[in-house]
């Protein structure tokens, strides 16, 4: 048995997923053969962060179907499995976007993960960069079934650092095992039990250790933000720029949040599916709380130059690097001049085409467009 | 009369102490294993005997413990689950502070079997009468040279703990309960992998419930061919009935799996039919988390077949006509009783017993009770009830563990079986609040009382 195991383990597993096949190495789990193939067919995850052992398994939105086993037992699994902690295994043959079981399962968790979530994104300062935003937008129902008072928490203060917001909280654990792992001494955790189980210290301590911060960075919603950008400004309104420093703590590499040339904060850099960035020696991007909370000046960083923004966020809005606009004009489109559509450069001064969008900061105002139409003058 | 294997000395004076239980015959089973028989032997023993799990999922014993990955140098572990937590399940408790060298024994053999040298019994906290009762027993057993070091000079050594849970039901899941053994939060493990790969402090371990593992003992003593004679099909053995409800006789009965369910409650052997001759309404024939059946479903199957008190039997039907035999708590409704009211105080258990871990069991369980509440004051809305429907819906099977299962079953039962009194409830709110029962009607017709 073990031997055939060890001749085994070096070949490598097709797996199917909606009918696109892709050769993985065994002990891939679906997801991430998934996130290989990209596209629509990633599930969409709340709880499951890469960098974080174990993570993974218990908001339920990456349920998906599948209907072959492997070659060896073809039979159907008879439940829709976490697609972030199963592993696939050769000839596997998944459906995800193409299950309309997998899809109403999603729907149902979106369902659940929204009843008592305060959807207070106004003012929330994670809206736009919000994991529970974009998981509504694409699988949520408009409208709420719920008619009962939505669940609150009794507030703790985790010191001056980190804002805990419990109502907005999914309960995802990122938190507790980013903590877990990062720090010598985990000093929140989970309380309590089911309905009212909630993230707080149990002794009303502040969280202190000087890789804590991370917390803000794996958190999905707005639980745990950064206190020192709290109400500041949002986040789609910021530019973020790629930055480092050099810092006895930690890799130093990090995305500044800017408006102007004032850096209102500082994140960890993100990757394409919002967690923290794992370089290619194998580290992974955390940064230390120094960097974090405490450099908020331009002068404290090397600037590298805008950070891509490749994510469908809200995020991405106002940053139009490498934007494709259409050859065609509307009238070559529609055969004849449109009647209700007017061209809005041709009747407004605020609006230039000659000037870029991106090299504005922030909302453009009439008064900016003048300045710059002025200094090209 | 029936067969009895794990009752028969149960009430024999003085049978909790080792002399009387070594006299009676007791340990003659681990002499015999340990003495005559390999590992490999048990288990091979136990999967002839056709021996299924008592706990509620009914998984073959045999096959579950030659699952257990057995790598080099790696201590395997024995888990006994002792957290009975489940309303109307009381059958272990009686077990165990009746004849709790029965379960030692069985503990041994077991242990034996599977190469466990540390074996543990993850007790529910709430019996807290029987842990001093299952220590004393471990003593005896202890002090009489069949736990130990080199037990019977065969070389094998065996230890058993007993450990108290805090009284969480979600630690009856095998999962939940190796992390609360590990001292940790009591939040069930993602599976895979397993217990019997990873499972206590990461080694193989295999966890079973307290009536399986007694049942081991009078497996190895009249051996596994016979032990699959008694019962009927994949139902082998005997199974230990906790009835409770209203019924005349409510108590822990060890049936063979071949009489009726009819029998079984109009019996005088057994439950000795509906109290204050009442008619019969509904029935949960497995624990609180199995789907309640209507008296008509419950004594003949949707086919019109009688129902037999077995795995096969009671789950005849599925879901939609039939029900579980899970672990065994008999729960009998007669006509006065309220399937809203009832199932709202399970809804509220299953909310109060979720551990918090994903979302669906979270938010799902917490929902259903607030619409069962409002049910229950006379606020309730027609549309309520499909909404109690999609809720579960979207609960069964997307969770972590079967507890979400657990809580979406009885509910989508009693609606499915229920609805006119979930409607009668709606429509009729004040006449529901005052008389605080619910319709009749499912009584009829009248079943035979002989």
């Amino acid at each position: 048995m073990a031997e055939e195991i060890k001749q085994e383990a070096p070949k490598k597993f097709k797996v199917t997923i909606d009918n696109i096949s892709i050769e993985v190495p065994p002990g891939t789990t679906i997801l991430n053969a998934a996130r290989m193939i990209g596209g629509d067919i990633v599930p969409p995850t709340m709880c499951y962060y890469t960098p974080l052992k174990e993570s993974g398994g218990k908001c339920r939105t990456c349920l998906v179907e599948v209907s072959k086993g492997s070659d060896k037992d073809p039979r159907p699994m008879p439940k829709l499995v976490a697609s972030c902690r199963t592993t696939v295994m050769d000839g596997m043959e998944v459906k995800n976007i193409t299950s309309e079981r997998a899809l109403h399962a999603r729907q149902g968790v979106v369902e659940f993960l929204l009843i008592n979530h305060p959807l207070d994104c106004p003012i929330c300062d994670q809206a736009g960069e919000c994991d529970l935003q974009d998981l509504s937008y694409g699988h949520g129902e408009e409208g709420s079934r719920l008619d009962f008072p939505k669940r609150t928490f009794t507030k703790h203060d985790l010191g001056p650092y980190i804002q805990l917001h419990m109502t907005r909280c999914i309960m995802c654990y990122r938190c507790v095992f980013a903590a877990d792992q990062l720090t010598e001494k985990r000093e929140h955790g989970v309380l309590d039990r089911g309905y009212h189980s909630e993230i707080a210290t149990y002794i009303e301590k502040a969280l202190t250790n000087d890789f804590i911060g991370n917390v803000i960075d794996v958190c999905p919603v707005g639980a745990l933000t950064d206190k020192t950008f709290r109400f500041k400004n949002r986040v789609w309104f910021t530019r973020p720029e790629d930055a480092h420093r050099d810092c006895d703590k930690c890799c130093g590499k990090v995305t500044l949040w800017k408006r102007g040339d004032e850096v209102l904060r500082v994140t960890a850099r993100k990757d394409q599916w919002n967690e923290v960035q794992t370089y290619e020696d194998g580290t992974v991007g955390w940064i230390c709380n120094e960097c974090r909370f405490e450099k908020k000046n331009t002068s404290d960083w090397i600037i590298e130059g805008p950070t891509k923004v490749s994510r469908h966020s809200v995020k991405s809005v106002n940053h139009y690097i490498n934007m494709l606009k259409p050859k065609e004009t509307i009238p070559e489109v529609m055969g004849r001049n449109p009647k209700l559509l007017l061209d809005i450069h041709s009747v407004s001064e605020v609006n230039d085409p000659s000037i870029h969008l991106s090299k504005i900061n922030g909302p453009a105002t009439s008064k900016t467009f003048n300045k710059l139409i002025e200094n090209k003058e | 009369m029936g067969v009895k294997l794990l009752l028969e000395k149960a009430h024999v004076e003085g049978i909790r102490t080792y002399e009387v239980y070594r006299r009676e015959g007791g340990y003659r089973a681990a002499e015999k294993a340990l003495k005559t028989m390999s590992p490999d032997d048990v288990v091979e023993e136990v999967k002839k005997s056709g021996l299924r799990g008592r706990g509620g999922a009914g998984f073959p014993t045999g096959l579950k413990w030659s699952f257990l990955a057995k790598p080099e140098g790696i201590p395997r572990h024995l888990v006994c689950n002792a957290d009975e937590s489940e309303p109307g399940t009381f059958k272990d408790r009686y077990l165990m502070e009746y004849i709790p060298h029965l379960l030692i024994e069985g503990l041994i053999i077991s242990s034996y079997a599977l190469g466990s040298n540390n074996t543990y019994i993850y007790i529910r906290g709430e019996y807290a009468w029987i842990v001093d009762i299952l220590e004393q027993a471990i003593q005896e057993a202890k002090n009489n040279g069949w736990l130990g070091k080199n037990i019977l000079s065969t070389g094998f050594d065996c230890e058993i703990y007993v450990q108290r849970g805090a009284g969480a039901y979600i630690c009856g899941e095998e999962t939940a309960l190796l992390e609360s053994l590990e001292g940790k939060r009591g939040n069930p493990r993602i599976k895979p992998p397993f217990p019997a790969v990873q499972g206590l402090w990461n080694r193989p371990t295999v966890v079973n419930n307290v009536e399986t593992l007694s049942a081991v003992v009078p497996i190895i003593n009249i051996t596994g061919e016979e032990y699959a004679k008694i019962g009927v099909g994949r139902s082998t053995g005997t199974k230990l009935i906790s009835a409770c409800g209203n019924i005349n006789k409510p108590g822990v009965y060890e049936i063979d799996m071949t009489i009726s369910v009819e029998e079984f409650i109009y019996s005088d052997e057994w439950c000795g039919g509906i109290k204050n001759g009442k008619r019969l309404k509904a029935c949960i024939p497995g624990g609180s988390s199995v789907p309640i059946l209507p008296a008509n479903l419950l004594l003949k199957t949707a086919k019109g077949e009688t129902r037999y008190m077995n795995y096969e039997s009671l789950n005849d039907g599925g879901f939609v006509s039939g029900s579980m035999m899970g672990s065994g708590g008999f729960i009998v409704l007669d006509e006065d009783q309220c399937i809203v009211k009832h199932t709202a105080t399970l809804a509220h258990f299953y909310r109060h017993e979720s551990c918090g871990q994903c979302s669906p069991c979270r938010e799902g369980t917490s929902w259903m009770d607030k619409i069962f509440q409002r049910l229950e004051s006379g606020k309730g809305k027609m549309s309520d009830i499909d909404l109690l429907w999609h809720i579960q819906f979207n609960i069964d099977g997307n969770t972590i563990c079967p507890l979400g299962d657990a809580a979406a079953w009885p509910v989508a039962a009693a609606i499915r079986h229920f609805r006119d009194e979930f409607e009668w409830h709606i429509t009729h709110a004040e006449e529901a609040q005052k008389r605080n029962y619910g319709l009749a009607h499912y009584a009829d017709p009248l079943p035979i009382v002989q």
